[in-house]
């Protein structure tokens, strides 16, 4: 949560505060959701053929939604990011290695950051667009950010509908060590288990890179079964529902029957849904597992085998007990911790965690999980 | 397990009509005409088809017909051996799925009219939900206040999956009519599937459309809450109905994190989700989507803050539990009295508690 809407009390420089901020300095901590951001519209251009820059000039993106520039739902702040982030230089929160640098990346003492880019070409209704797009943001990752500091790592956007175009994108990619993983979002024109998808599935395997689904995305569906609500607030927690979803639709069409080694990591859709919805899978397949051959296992268990979660926005009960138990049964081994920086819904790494974890726990939660996930230890 | 308590009231069960034709003599002549002339299937929602596992229990699937279709199968398998005092029927014959309102409309007052006539009339113990034509608002109204002269009809019941958003300002009529004349709505699972039966879109199998229930009580819950629809009804009752309820505390976490976040935008919300919660929305039991450990399940009880929230059901005839372990392992017996009786009571106020007789020498 943005620091901006905490109770003046929390806010109070306390002791114990100061305490708690010095030794999260000394901590490492991984931050496995990071927006870059591109300064200008222009800022593309040098990795994209000279067509494309004609066609977004005359054209634009043309994606699933109405709105020429910015979303139908007005976010919460300018860009959905943090009015302390705007870099002194100029542009937009989160397209400034140096400010993030300075802002984030030092003071948290962040040793693993990874890039999950967004308005990239997902999304995009014309998949040639789409593939250009994607390629061009791949390459100023590694311009613009992973070439220029070791802490942070990409990752290989695709475009989600051409699964053709996304494979040959990752198998580009593939044992480049600027990326650690292949980057989805959640709504895409099917749920994310349809055959369309699985050549990127088979592509991630193959190279060994796990798939991050980031909440959001455009595939021209309503964001609930019974079409469009009204506010911004439903299109952020209705994330966590797209992200259930898609998870039953893996399990269910048997992606990971077929691809025993692919990792995939649920960005930025909380994590406390998971435990009743494994439950509920694992009751419902006892009853219709006839529907369903290819999937041989209780669903529960391919999630625990196949599954990560990012854990901004962290929940944040009101008694710590009730997340404990939760993560409990997810498992300590499963959470990867995860900002958000520049976005205004920010997890602040010092105050994320309730007292009361253990060393190990903690250094799981922070770093060892991720460097796992990615391959990094 | 857990035993059941005589004198609970059973807020799911599904009596199905045999066929579209056991409607026409409940229809008028230009309907009865329609539905011949045109040659009219069946209206037999894919959310729950027929020979699907989920859709019938096996000790309880008839040798002919639908199941549920048949008052006596009820009432041994049900009303009997649970000893309930009430049970709420809750048809789910698919008139959400047509398009045309004036279609809509004949079929659910046939709809009501034939639940009255064929299961309330025939057993004491049994209450109706008042199926409404969605497709229309003004049209729904009247049918709410037509049947709710009957004070055998308890609750207006509507489909966890429609056109909008229920919480949109559209329905609001609805919620006016049922809040005066002190009908809680029922909300079921169920589509009329004029959306994708997901928010990510068309899964591949019913398996999937059963899940993602769940998935649609969440953004239902968050739609009716953040539109207001409480602010405005404070003494509106909304009952989830074969929702599932473990989904619920984490849930409510995250919309109260995002409330807190983002409340300038629905200022109307003037309490916290989880209060709003508390005093108008409640869930039917089953399914019960747990482990078998009690130990995880008072857990989640723990989780949810409050032992008001579930009502008792056995979703008859769908399959959710086995033999008579209708409740689940290690309730303690206030919880299994508060779920079958008090909590039942409190929120169908057109129910009256029977005095029990009490046996003097």
């Amino acid at each position: 949560m943005n620091v901006q809407f905490r109770d003046v009390s929390e806010q109070a420089t306390s002791v114990n505060a100061s305490k708690a901020t010095k030794t999260a300095i000394k901590t490492a901590i991984a931050d496995c959701d990071i927006h870059p951001a591109r300064a200008s519209k222009t800022e593309l251009y040098p990795f994209m053929a000279r067509r494309w820059h004609v066609h977004l000039e005359t054209y634009d993106r043309h994606p699933y939604q109405g709105m020429m520039e910015g979303p139908p739902y007005p976010k919460a702040q300018p860009n959905a990011s943090r009015r302390d982030a705007y870099p002194p230089e100029g542009g937009l929160q989160g397209s400034s290695l140096s400010f993030m640098q300075q802002q984030h990346l030092d003071p948290n003492n962040v040793v693993l950051g990874v890039l999950n880019p967004l308005a990239t070409g997902q999304g995009i209704r014309n998949l040639d667009l789409a593939a250009a797009i994607c390629s061009a943001i791949n390459d100023w990752q590694i311009e613009k950010w992973t070439g220029r500091d070791s802490r942070l790592k990409g990752s290989i956007v695709v475009a989600n509908e051409d699964s053709a175009a996304a494979a040959a994108e990752i198998r580009k990619r593939a044992g480049d060590p600027n990326f650690v993983q292949v980057l989805l979002l959640s709504r895409n024109i099917e749920p994310l288990g349809r055959r369309r998808y699985w050549p990127i599935y088979a592509a991630a395997e193959e190279a060994g890179l796990p798939v991050g689904v980031h909440a959001f995305g455009f595939g021209g569906n309503p964001i609930t079964a019974s079409g469009w609500p009204s506010f911004y607030i439903e299109e952020m927690v209705g994330h966590s529902q797209c992200q259930q979803t898609d998870l039953a639709s893996l399990v269910l069409e048997g992606v990971f029957e077929r691809h025993p080694k692919l990792k995939m990591i649920m960005i930025e859709a909380g994590f406390g849904w998971a435990p009743s919805l494994c439950w509920r899978l694992d009751k419902v397949w006892q009853r219709l597992k006839s529907e369903v051959p290819d999937v041989k296992r209780p669903p529960s268990d391919y999630i625990r085998d196949h599954i990560w979660w990012t854990t901004q926005p962290m929940e944040d009960p009101e008694r710590r007990d009730d997340l404990f138990d939760v993560i409990d049964w997810i498992g300590w081994d499963k959470l990867l911790f995860a900002t958000d920086y520049p976005h205004w819904d920010y997890d602040e790494p010092t105050r994320v965690l309730p007292a009361g974890v253990s060393d190990a726990n903690r250094d799981a939660f922070y770093l060892g999980n991720a460097r796992k996930v990615y391959g990094l230890s | 397990m857990t035993s059941s308590i005589a004198g609970g009231v059973d807020c799911d069960l599904h009596p199905a009509v045999p066929h579209l034709t056991s409607l026409l003599p409940y229809l008028n002549d230009y309907w009865r005409d329609q539905v011949t002339t045109r040659g009219m299937v069946d209206l037999v929602s894919q959310s729950y088809p027929p020979n699907s596992p989920i859709s019938a229990r096996p000790d309880w699937r008839p040798a002919q017909g639908k199941p549920g279709s048949r008052l006596p199968d009820m009432q041994m398998q049900a009303l009997d051996p649970f000893k309930v005092a009430y049970g709420i029927c809750n048809p789910l014959f698919g008139v959400q799925m047509v398009f045309s309102e004036d279609m809509a409309d004949a079929f659910c007052r046939a709809l009501n009219d034939w639940l009255a006539r064929e299961w309330l009339d025939k057993d004491e113990r049994l209450r109706g939900s008042i199926v409404i034509p969605v497709q229309s608002v003004e049209k729904s109204v009247a049918e709410i206040e037509r049947c709710a002269a009957d004070k055998r009809f308890v609750q207006v019941l509507m489909l966890v999956m429609g056109d909008m958003p229920l919480g949109k300002r559209t329905w609001w009529p609805i919620y006016a009519a049922a809040e005066r004349l002190g009908l809680p709505i029922g909300i079921h699972a169920g589509s009329s599937y004029h959306n994708p039966p997901t928010s990510v879109g068309w899964g591949s199998y019913h398996i999937e459309d059963y899940v993602a229930q769940a998935q649609a009580f969440q953004t239902q819950l968050t739609s009716l809450i953040v539109e207001g629809v409480f602010a405005r009804h404070p003494r509106l009752k909304m009952v989830m109905l074969e929702s599932g309820f473990t989904w619920l505390p984490p849930f409510l976490w995250r919309l109260h994190k995002f409330w807190r976040g983002i409340r300038m935008e629905t200022p109307w919300v003037d309490r916290a989700p989880l209060e709003i919660v508390r005093s108008n929305i409640r869930f039917s039991l089953q399914p019960v989507d747990a482990p078998p450990d009690p130990s995880i399940l008072n857990r989640l009880f723990d989780h949810m803050q409050s032992d008001e929230l579930l009502l008792f059901s056995t979703d008859y005839p769908h399959w959710q539990f086995d033999g008579n372990e209708v409740l689940p392992e290690g309730l303690s017996s206030d919880l299994v009295r508060k779920i079958m009786i008090d909590n039942p009571y409190a929120t169908y106020g057109r129910l009256t508690q029977p005095v029990l007789k009490e046996t003097t020498p």
